[in-house]
């Protein structure tokens, strides 16, 4: 450890530790472009700079490694003028079109223009002309004008993704940001460039222009692409319901955790959210197949699958749960499967084609919560059959009721023929979930679930790490976050009131399931703890 | 007329031979150094007040001695030989009349610094000097003075001769060892500095080719006498490329102790046609100018500082009373607009914006506040930037106005 001084303030850091990073310890923001946590130091922005000890000239702050006894200052007003000086220099050739830009509302030159500016334009000169609207990939987009060459997008895609698509081209203020000649920004975590692209060079062609994004609102989530569990955060437009073609969700963005995605997502995951909008979405309980389908209540529903469940023995009910449906979801489920000693659930379904995977974050397991529907014990009870089983069973006769959660199951590795003869063949299919697919219309009975970002809960990533995810917007509909429908069948089986709160499930799980002894909503905070082993 | 030491053979036809080379007395530097131990060249070199000729004028010995001791890979010397700096050409002549005179010089160094690989980084254009000195390696490699086992010494030396491509920035050390690597001639930022990591990792010493020319006569004829040739703080003579307004232009090998105004006048010659002197720039583009009555200044590294200018690379440009100095200023800030790599903001953006300034002044659109907007833009950029780069641009900005104000006033008065 390292003890330094920061205007005045004590403070003591990690060796190797730079000065942006120790003042930031302290609450001090020290301005920068092209410093960034996750890539190599660049010294080119030059904002930056600090004073050290008794050293006349400024120096970078990103460049410069803490050392014990250093004195640093950020506050003198040799650095404020120099401050204004980069500031200016910055903008001299930067378009003043803040009103029609998409980067406005979270562009750094305006948050820094307002603390750092110099506010005396001088500039009366053409300012250089560079490429606009240039699209660099299937989601990125550039404005070279906006560009402030600070190579945070060349370095992520030499040093995160090695694949190096992108370089600065010609010499001095006709430099600019482009793609290698036959190169495409194609890599699968292009659009983190636009994350880290400070000012409004690097836009996102899904969302540019969608929102203004002032109107936006954000929570807390977590990414249910895959088994990774990559912290996100949900942008939704609620306040401006005419915009963004009238979707939701309107963005997903990384948040940062140290041990899962750092800064960064990939893009499949970035945009794997439009389904919450989608006019697949299933806004309300129905029962009947196909053309006599009709909507029904919940306080109609709920008796309704009630009473099937108790039509069957428990070895002719099947009950298929899914690997992306909540911890808290399962338990609930897990609850009911007990109480009614049902012994065939599983919650594995094999993909038509296996998932890709790769050293970054991709895993192969594309559900969000295998590893949780694996610790709390959805697998077949003894004598029981697996999810391929039960198909089988189904087309045998030997399985009446059939309740599948989320699953697609036509879109399997199963042959469609066989999953579409065993759901023919039940007497009774219960389908849940959010969005309809190729199995949900040949349901009696349809449970409309909330999509994860209208809920709160928790998923179990690959390596055991428990994290929250936040309510953003509200159900769609009449859908319910699977726990409370769950909770209100249990209700009808005589299991007691529903719970209130995603928080009250979870706590019963702590409580009666061992590896998530010990965890709350509360112990979790935003990054998750890994359950015991 | 003062020894000279670097060019005395320039006029021998064959000068650039290695059979000439040895008649002459050449490599039998080597064969001493070989015989000294590395430290001991160090030493010499550090007393003999050798300074880097290629513009920054840090003393050479003391740039060896930044090497880690006792490196386990590789160290790497590199010879700066991308001679950019406008108004200096006097590598070039180095390279084409005495190309064994720098092969003997890096040879020794390498073994002072204990350098396996040697590389020479020519400028693009240079296209003449690299063939010459293409053709001296080869010839050095047939005699086994590079290769394996430089004569019978145990010390090996490998030679790579590298062409830029172009950029003026390439010729600063880092930006030139970025280029040598394969990448972008962007300057890197330091620390760390490139003895303890430069070229692809490894500790390395950038050095001009003028300076890396002394190195055998240092060893051959003492440190004492290379020092007592020079002023207290430098030792040596040096080569000043001499352009512009004088009767003979040309490079001249003289003593740092000699005055500008003895060089101009009596070795080039002065001015012609009767003209008067308005204006002398000492050191290349980037030094700041010298007014007519301001060249009674030593060009030595000190003399020149203490002038408020630079020796920088000893590129003299001798401007007669025709000179517009408002054009010439505008030229000069269109080379650095143009040769600004980009990488840093102050430089990349400022030095586009002071060009279209001067051009507007050139061209009756100057507006009363240009001038101190340029003077305060230079100031402001000044000592911001990853390299020396802008801060040399800084040099003729400011002066160039300071001093001849009335001819830029005059311009945008009109």
């Amino acid at each position: 450890m390292v003890k330094l001084t920061i205007d005045g303030k004590e403070v003591e850091v990690r060796e190797g530790t730079n000065i942006i990073e120790a003042a930031r310890r302290l609450g001090i923001e020290v301005p920068h472009y092209c410093y960034h946590p996750g890539l190599s130091i660049a010294g080119q922005c030059r904002l930056c700079m600090v004073e050290l000890g008794n050293n006349p000239r400024p120096q970078i702050g990103c460049n410069t490694q803490v050392a014990e006894g250093m004195v640093v200052r950020t506050d003198t007003p040799k650095v404020l003028e120099t401050r204004q000086s980069i500031m200016e220099f910055h903008l001299i050739n930067h378009p003043l079109d803040c009103p029609v830009c998409d980067q406005a509302g979270e562009c750094w030159l305006q948050i820094y223009y307002m603390k750092h500016g110099l506010y005396e334009p001088r500039m009366v000169d053409e300012k250089v002309h560079k490429p606009k609207a240039v699209p660099l990939g299937s989601h990125v987009i550039l404005d070279a004008e906006r560009c402030i060459l600070c190579s945070r997008c060349v370095r992520f895609c030499d040093e995160i993704t090695g694949t190096g698509e992108l370089g600065i081209f010609d010499r001095g203020d006709h430099s600019e940001i482009g793609l290698f000649p036959g190169r495409e920004l194609a890599n699968p975590y292009s659009a983190n460039v636009i994350d880290i692209c400070p000012v409004g060079a690097l836009t996102d062609r899904d969302f540019r222009f969608a929102v203004r994004v002032w109107y936006l609102d954000t929570a807390k989530s977590i990414c249910p692409g895959c088994s990774r569990g990559c912290n996100i955060e949900v942008h939704v437009n609620v306040r401006r319901p005419h915009h963004n073609q009238g979707r939701r969700v309107a963005r997903l963005k990384p948040r940062f955790n140290a041990e899962v995605n750092r800064w960064w997502i990939c893009d499949a995951g970035r945009y794997g959210g439009k389904f919450v909008d989608d006019a697949s979405r299933l806004g309300a309980p129905a029962r009947g197949r196909g053309e006599a389908a009709i909507e029904v209540g919940w306080e109609e529903m709920i008796p309704l699958i009630a009473s099937q469940l108790r039509r069957y023995r428990p070895d002719e009910i099947g009950v298929l749960a899914s690997p992306n449906m909540a911890n808290e979801d399962l338990f609930l489920l897990r609850r009911l499967v007990d109480h009614l000693r049902l012994i065939h659930v599983d919650f594995r379904v094999p993909p038509r084609t296996p998932g890709d995977e790769d050293r970054i974050l991709i895993k192969a397991d594309k559900n969000a919560n295998t590893r949780g529907a694996e610790l709390i014990g959805l697998g077949p009870r003894p004598g029981g059959l697996d999810a391929h089983g039960m198909l089988r069973a189904a087309r045998e006769r030997r399985i009446k009721c059939l309740w599948v959660f989320h699953h697609d199951l036509l879109a399997s590795a199963w042959p469609e023929a066989e999953v579409g003869e065993a759901l023919r063949a039940v007497e009774c299919f219960i389908y849940q979930g959010s969005n309809s697919n190729g199995v949900s219309t040949a349901a009696h009975y349809v449970l409309p679930s909330a999509a994860w970002v209208e809920r709160d809960g928790t998923f179990t990533n690959f390596e055991g790490r428990v994290q929250r995810f936040w309510k953003a917007v509200d159900p769609l509909g009449l859908s319910l976050a699977d726990w409370e429908i769950l909770g209100r069948i249990g209700e009808a089986f005589g299991l007691g009131a529903p719970p209130a709160r995603a928080e009250d499930c979870f706590k019963a799980l702590a409580a009666s399931a061992a590896p998530f002894a010990g965890l709350s909503y509360r112990e979790l905070k935003d990054t998750g703890k890994v359950v015991a082993a | 007329m003062a020894e000279k030491i670097l060019t005395r053979n320039f006029h021998l036809p064959g000068s650039h031979t290695l059979a000439l080379y040895r008649e002459t007395g050449g490599y039998a530097g080597l064969e001493k150094a070989l015989a000294m131990k590395p430290a001991e060249i160090t030493e010499a070199v550090k007393r003999s007040n050798l300074r880097g000729l290629g513009g920054a004028g840090f003393p050479t010995g003391v740039k060896w001695g930044f090497l880690p001791k006792g490196h386990p890979g590789p160290i790497y010397l590199v010879i700066n030989a991308d001679e950019g700096e406008p108004g200096t050409f006097k590598d070039r002549y180095l390279l084409e009349k005495d190309p064994h005179a720098l092969l003997e010089g890096m040879i020794i160094s390498a073994y002072a610094i204990g350098a396996h690989v040697a590389f020479v980084y020519i400028r693009g254009e240079y296209v003449q000097p690299w063939r010459i000195f293409s053709r001296a390696v080869a010839e050095a490699y047939e005699a086994g003075l590079l290769g394996k086992n430089i004569g019978s010494s145990g010390f090996d030396l490998d030679v790579i001769v590298h062409r830029g491509a172009g950029a003026y920035i390439c010729g600063e050390e880092t930006g030139l060892i970025s280029s040598l690597e394969g990448k972008k001639g962007w300057p890197k930022l330091k620390p760390p500095f490139p003895a303890i990591r430069g070229a692809f990792g490894a500790p390395t010493i950038v050095n001009n080719v003028e300076t890396i020319c002394h190195v055998p006569h240092i060893v051959r004829r003492g440190a004492e006498w290379f020092a007592s040739l020079g002023t207290k703080t430098q030792g040596g003579t040096r080569l000043y490329s001499v352009s512009g307004h004088v009767e003979r232009p040309g490079v001249y090998e003289l003593p740092v102790s000699v005055t500008l105004r003895e060089l101009v006048y009596e070795h080039a010659g002065g001015v012609p046609h009767g003209k008067r002197l308005k204006a002398v720039v000492p050191g290349g583009s980037s030094a700041a100018l010298l007014t007519a009555d301001e060249i009674d200044v030593t060009l030595d590294v000190d003399g020149l500082r203490n002038a408020g200018t630079m020796a920088g690379s000893a590129g003299v440009i001798v401007m007669d009373e025709t000179v517009s100095i408002p054009e010439a200023l505008m030229v000069v800030a269109r080379f650095y607009a143009h040769e600004s790599c980009g990488q840093c903001t102050p430089c990349r953006e400022s030095t586009g914006w002071i060009y279209k300034m001067t051009r507007r002044i050139i061209e009756g659109r100057g507006r009363k506040e240009d001038l101190d907007t340029i003077l305060d833009v230079a100031r402001r950029g000044a000592g911001t930037t990853i390299c020396a780069f802008f801060d040399g641009a800084v040099g003729p900005y400011i002066s160039y106005i300071e001093k001849f104000r009335h001819e830029f006033e005059a311009l945008i008065s009109k």
